[in-house]
């Protein structure tokens, strides 16, 4: 269990790196939804595994059985924010895309700097 | 009482009046003149009335300011203290009338004189404070305060550099007496003055006396415009005459004096004292004298008359001897008086005929006798002429050096330099009074010269006055005011002196009448040569340009952090991540390497869920295809990422946290939505890009290194992930909530009763940041330029509006109108039932899993379904959603909430529950948690809708852009 999420950890931040380091903005947004959810889980895992123990209490529940509720409630509050995040992140790509007529993530095509030209607008 | 009273307001009343002068008109002159002066003249008068209580003791008020740290606000009112008070406060008054006179009409005056007030509070605060932050605040307030006076005249180039060279240099020393005062602090274990004054054994043995006493004449001999960072006082003479009559006299330049004569005590009778301060004095005298000799401009000349006698004060504080602190303190004061007047007077003759330098005027004895006779005394007096109050000290500065000569070969140099000094003295002030008033009558001045108006005279008089009381009876004028100061400086320890006029002959006598013979004669051997000097500047200093060493030392400052900015920092994203990661790996393997590699338990097939494996093989695979699809193929991409998304929530499934589950699964689809609705802005791919060969190889080396870093950040954070899992969990905080959940808030599903009720602080946070995320969004779309649409119309539809073109009995449209009709209707039929499912979420989330999160966004889903089915237009004539006006809602209901407690006497949030029984329904928690979750409901509901609609918009803004203009 902790072998197969570890990996799968490792794989998602792995992906979610490597598509941020790219130039295109679509890349860089996709790289942090993935990034986000590789340490989502990564918080998530510090409070161990546990399978069939939610932190919901019923009658005769044994309190110490139960999963860690404290990274749960961390990470409840860090999708919602990446969520605006990834929100904030599309409207200003869009909006910079608008205005360079790029979707590098510089605003300009690299080549073209020594130019002055920015526009790709097609 | 009344004396601490009097004490607080006299503190006070400066500040109070300069924020009532800042709010008169701007043509205000009169009223901003009489409030500043009798506000100076209220509190000169508090602290005049209190000199009974200083002659008994120490006058001291406390109040709290930052207990935990030892640092109050305290008042203290001693003989010294009482001494610069009534100089601050007596010359501002007096600077005050005359600046009046002086001021021209278009200036805004009562800017001068708020800035004027806030000074004389600052410089007040300083001398009066009884604690070293406090001083050190003051400290500060002077130079911030200094720098909008010199810079009064803003549209002045000048004005604006040599405030800000003043600025930078007394700023630097202010921080350096931060640092020194910290370090006190720590020596003596406290910073009231009071204590710190009494330790000074402990202060001089300590292996930290020397960075303190380093730190601390750091500021002091900046301030005090010491050499060699005398360089901004020149240049400070940009300001208005008023103001340099002010700065230069009696407080800004003397602030560093006090601070050495306050610390005197604990501070000085050792060898680095000694030779630090001592040698600084010297230079600063000989220096100051020798560049004053050369300058064409009355107020230059003053300006390095004034550096000259500050580093005689200072050098007589370096020597170590008690009698010369009594000198030095006495010089203070003398020097105020007299260089206050021939500020004030050069600034008659600039302003009444429009010129200051030396070389055109002559002969105004004849146009302003009157004035010229205050100068010539005022003058007399800086030169030490008997009878005057600058003889008495130069006198006993003279002695000092004759007494002080030591057996090292440069100490045996010392009264030969003071008598150099003194005799330069002699010349510039000559040399200021014959060019000036005596000679040829004028001719060619900017204007036609005559005396200035009765008032402008008067702090002239005044002050010219107090130079010849001084002069001729000290003992009944300053002697009073002298002995408390050195009372309060020494205690009973304070050296036994004379201020007699006549000590009869004796070496210091000698010297002096030396020094006036030399000076006289000097000028008549010179004089004419100073006047055409080709160079202009002094004889043999020409290389020793501060200024320019001062610019030269600020561009490479610039130049420095360009490089370090272009070095280090990155205008490039993609670099700028890397090296993020980069740092973040290398913090990581350090933090390893340091402690010892976490030990790895063996990885083992067993107990491993086949099923759980294979779910993640999907979810690994759905994050390596997504990384490779996001170049060309974005749509895939977001499925794929959207796959792993899935993978996530169903692994919070499998490991027990329905709460994340949900909430991801519902944040998931509404993130895929918004991802999908912004697609059709993005660019195809740019076949114009031509990749030459280099670049090609340069970017496939890049994606080398791209892909190690991406590996190990992968491997590291796996490793990482699995050594924690695979230990046994400590002892956390986990189990006192799970225990205390039920039985403090009412809840039986933990995670929400975190959520709303024990780290309820934290959600209002974060629902604050989804409210601003929200409107930032609407704000940065409303200006929206968007690109052009990427995507040609789908041959579909344009086969479909050729078909209904060629029917008649059908409208251009009407097919494309009729597309997914079914599903329409099923999605249209969903709205309420997502809403109860929201709803059912929201009730639900105490005890069970759900909570205001999912519930928002669950309820967003049902909006953002409607606009999807039926288009924004269909949506928004039939449903009126507010989203802002949700958002503040939310806020309120959630802050509301928090704040009912309040009303009980209760902290901002406290929850309390109970449960009621509701017809139906059955019985129902109602903690008054759950109106706050409901605030997170609305909030929640009110920013993403915000964020979609915003989005989904802009589609129909480019089909009304083009349909205002067919065709283009």
């Amino acid at each position: 269990m902790e072998l197969v999420l570890s990996l799968g950890i490792g794989v998602l931040a792995a992906s979610g790196v490597w598509l941020l380091l790219r130039p295109r903005t679509f890349q860089a947004i996709l790289g942090l939804s993935l990034l986000t959810y590789a340490v989502n889980l990564f918080i998530f895992a510090m409070g161990r595994l546990k399978v069939g123990a939610a932190p919901v209490l019923a009658s005769g529940t044994d309190a110490a059985g139960i999963a860690d509720p404290v990274p749960q409630a961390l990470v409840l509050t860090a999708l919602v924010i990446s969520f605006a995040l990834t929100a904030l992140f599309l409207v200003v790509l869009l909006a910079a895309r608008g205005v360079t007529g790029s979707d590098h993530v510089d605003g300009q095509e690299p080549g073209r700097r020594e130019q002055g030209l920015g526009k790709s607008g097609r | 009482m009344p004396a601490e009273f009097l004490l607080v307001t006299a503190a006070l009343l400066p500040f109070l009046g300069s924020v009532a002068v800042a709010l008169l008109p701007r043509d205000a002159r009169n009223a901003a003149a009489l409030l500043a002066g009798g506000v100076t003249l209220a509190a000169l008068a508090c602290i005049g009335a209190l000199f009974t209580h200083v002659g008994a003791g120490t006058v001291v008020r406390t109040f709290d300011w930052l207990p935990t740290l030892g640092v109050g606000l305290t008042l203290r009112l001693d003989g010294l203290a009482w001494l610069f008070a009534v100089l601050v406060l007596g010359i501002g008054a007096l600077v005050v009338l005359y600046a009046r006179y002086y001021m021209a009409a278009e200036d805004p005056v009562p800017r001068l004189f708020a800035f004027l007030l806030a000074f004389v509070g600052a410089m007040l605060n300083l001398v009066l404070a009884g604690n070293l932050i406090q001083l050190v605040m003051a400290w500060e307030l002077t130079s911030v305060f200094s720098f909008l006076l010199i810079g009064y005249w803003y549209d002045n180039r000048a004005a604006r550099d040599g405030a800000r060279m003043a600025l930078t240099i007394t700023a630097l020393g202010g921080l350096c007496l931060l640092a020194g005062m910290v370090v006190i602090g720590r020596i003596v274990g406290s910073y009231d003055l009071a204590v710190v004054l009494a330790s000074g054994d402990a202060i001089r043995s300590s292996p930290l006396y020397l960075p303190a006493l380093v730190l601390v004449l750091a500021a002091a001999l900046t301030k005090s415009a010491q050499f060699p960072f005398h360089i901004w006082l020149p240049r400070a003479m940009a300001a208005p005459t008023p103001i340099s009559a002010y700065l230069h006299s009696a407080t800004m330049v003397k602030a560093g004096i006090f601070l050495m004569i306050r610390l005197w005590p604990v501070l000085a009778e050792t060898d680095a004292w000694y030779w630090i301060v001592g040698t600084a004095g010297m230079a600063t005298m000989l220096v100051g004298a020798w560049s004053a000799i050369f300058q064409h401009d009355l107020k230059g000349l003053l300006a390095y008359s004034t550096i000259s006698h500050l580093g005689l004060i200072t050098l007589l504080l370096g020597l170590n001897s008690r009698l010369a602190v009594v000198a030095a303190i006495f010089h203070t004061v003398n020097h105020a008086t007299f260089k206050a007047s021939l500020f004030m007077a050069a600034g008659i003759i600039d302003h009444e005929t429009g010129t200051r330098d030396m070389r055109r005027l002559s002969g105004l004895w004849r146009a302003m006798p009157h004035t010229a006779t205050l100068a010539m005394v005022a003058a007399a007096a800086m030169a030490g002429v008997p009878l005057l109050n600058g003889f008495l000290s130069k006198e006993m500065f003279l002695s000092e050096a004759v007494d002080n000569v030591g057996d090292h070969p440069v100490q045996l140099a010392l009264p030969v330099l003071a008598t150099v000094a003194s005799a330069f003295t002699v010349l510039y002030s000559l040399r200021f009074i014959r060019q000036t008033f005596f000679g040829a009558p004028p001719h060619d001045l900017p204007h036609a010269p005559h005396e200035p108006v009765r008032w402008m005279r008067l702090p002239i008089e005044v002050l010219v006055l107090a130079c010849v009381a001084v002069g001729l009876v000290p003992n009944l004028t300053i002697g009073p005011a002298l002995e408390v100061a050195t009372r309060a400086v020494f205690g009973n320890g304070g050296p036994d002196y004379d201020l007699a006029i006549w000590h009869g002959v004796n070496a210091p006598l000698a010297l002096s009448m030396g020094a006036l013979a030399g000076g006289v004669g000097l000028y008549f051997a010179f004089g004419r040569r100073i006047n055409t000097n080709p160079r202009g500047g002094p004889w043999l200093m020409h290389r020793l340009d501060g200024g320019f060493l001062f610019e030269r030392t600020m561009t490479g400052l610039v130049r420095g952090a360009r490089w370090f900015e272009r070095m280090f920092g990155a205008t490039r994203l993609q670099a700028q991540l890397r090296t993020l990661f980069l740092v973040a790996l290398i913090a990581g393997l350090s933090v390893a390497l340091a402690r010892g590699w976490p030990t790895l338990a063996p990885p083992s097939l067993a107990g491993i869920d086949p099923a759980f494996a294979l779910l993640w093989l999907v979810g690994g695979a759905c994050a390596l295809g997504a990384a490779e699809r996001a170049k060309y193929h974005r749509l895939s991409a977001v499925m794929l990422t959207g796959g792993a998304g899935l993978v996530g929530s169903l692994t919070f499934v499998w490991l027990s946290a329905p709460d994340l589950a949900v909430t991801q699964l519902l944040v998931e689809i509404v993130t895929t939505v918004l991802l999908l609705l912004g697609l059709r802005w993005l660019p195809k791919r740019d076949e114009a890009i031509v990749v030459t060969q280099q670049e090609n190889r340069r970017a496939r080396r890049r994606r080398v290194t791209d892909f190690v870093v991406a590996a190990t950040v992968g491997t590291g954070l796996a490793s990482l992930a699995y050594a924690v899992m695979t230990r046994p969990a400590p002892e956390g905080i986990a189990r006192w909530f799970v225990e205390a959940a039920y039985p403090q808030a009412g809840g039986r599903n933990v995670v929400n009763v975190l959520l709303v009720d024990f780290r309820a602080f934290d959600t209002l946070g974060e629902i604050s940041v989804l409210g601003i995320v929200g409107l930032t969004v609407f704000a940065l779309l409303r200006r929206f330029r968007p690109a052009a649409d990427s995507l040609e119309r789908p041959r579909q539809q344009l086969r479909q509006e050729a078909a209904d073109r060629a029917r008649a009995d059908r409208e251009v449209g009407d097919t494309a109108a009729d597309a997914l009709l079914i599903p329409t209707v099923v999605i249209t039929w969903l709205f309420p039932f997502v809403c109860v499912f929201a709803l059912h979420l929201f009730l639900r989330g105490h005890d069970l899993p759900g909570g205001g999160f999912a519930a928002g966004i669950a309820l967003t889903i049902a909006f953002i379904l409607q606009y999807m089915a039926r288009g924004a237009q269909w949506v928004e004539d039939r449903l009126r959603i507010r989203p802002i006006a949700w958002i503040g809602l939310g806020l309120l209901v959630a802050g509301l909430a928090g704040a009912v407690p309040w009303l009980f006497g209760r902290p901002f949030l406290t929850a309390t529950f109970q449960y009621a029984e509701v017809p139906i329904l059955g019985k129902i928690p109602m903690a008054s948690a759950v109106a706050f979750d409901l605030g997170v409901v609305v909030l929640v509901v009110g920013a993403s809708v915000l964020m979609l609609v915003a989005l989904a918009r802009q589609s129909l803004r480019r089909a009304r852009e083009a349909a205002a203009e067919p065709e283009a």
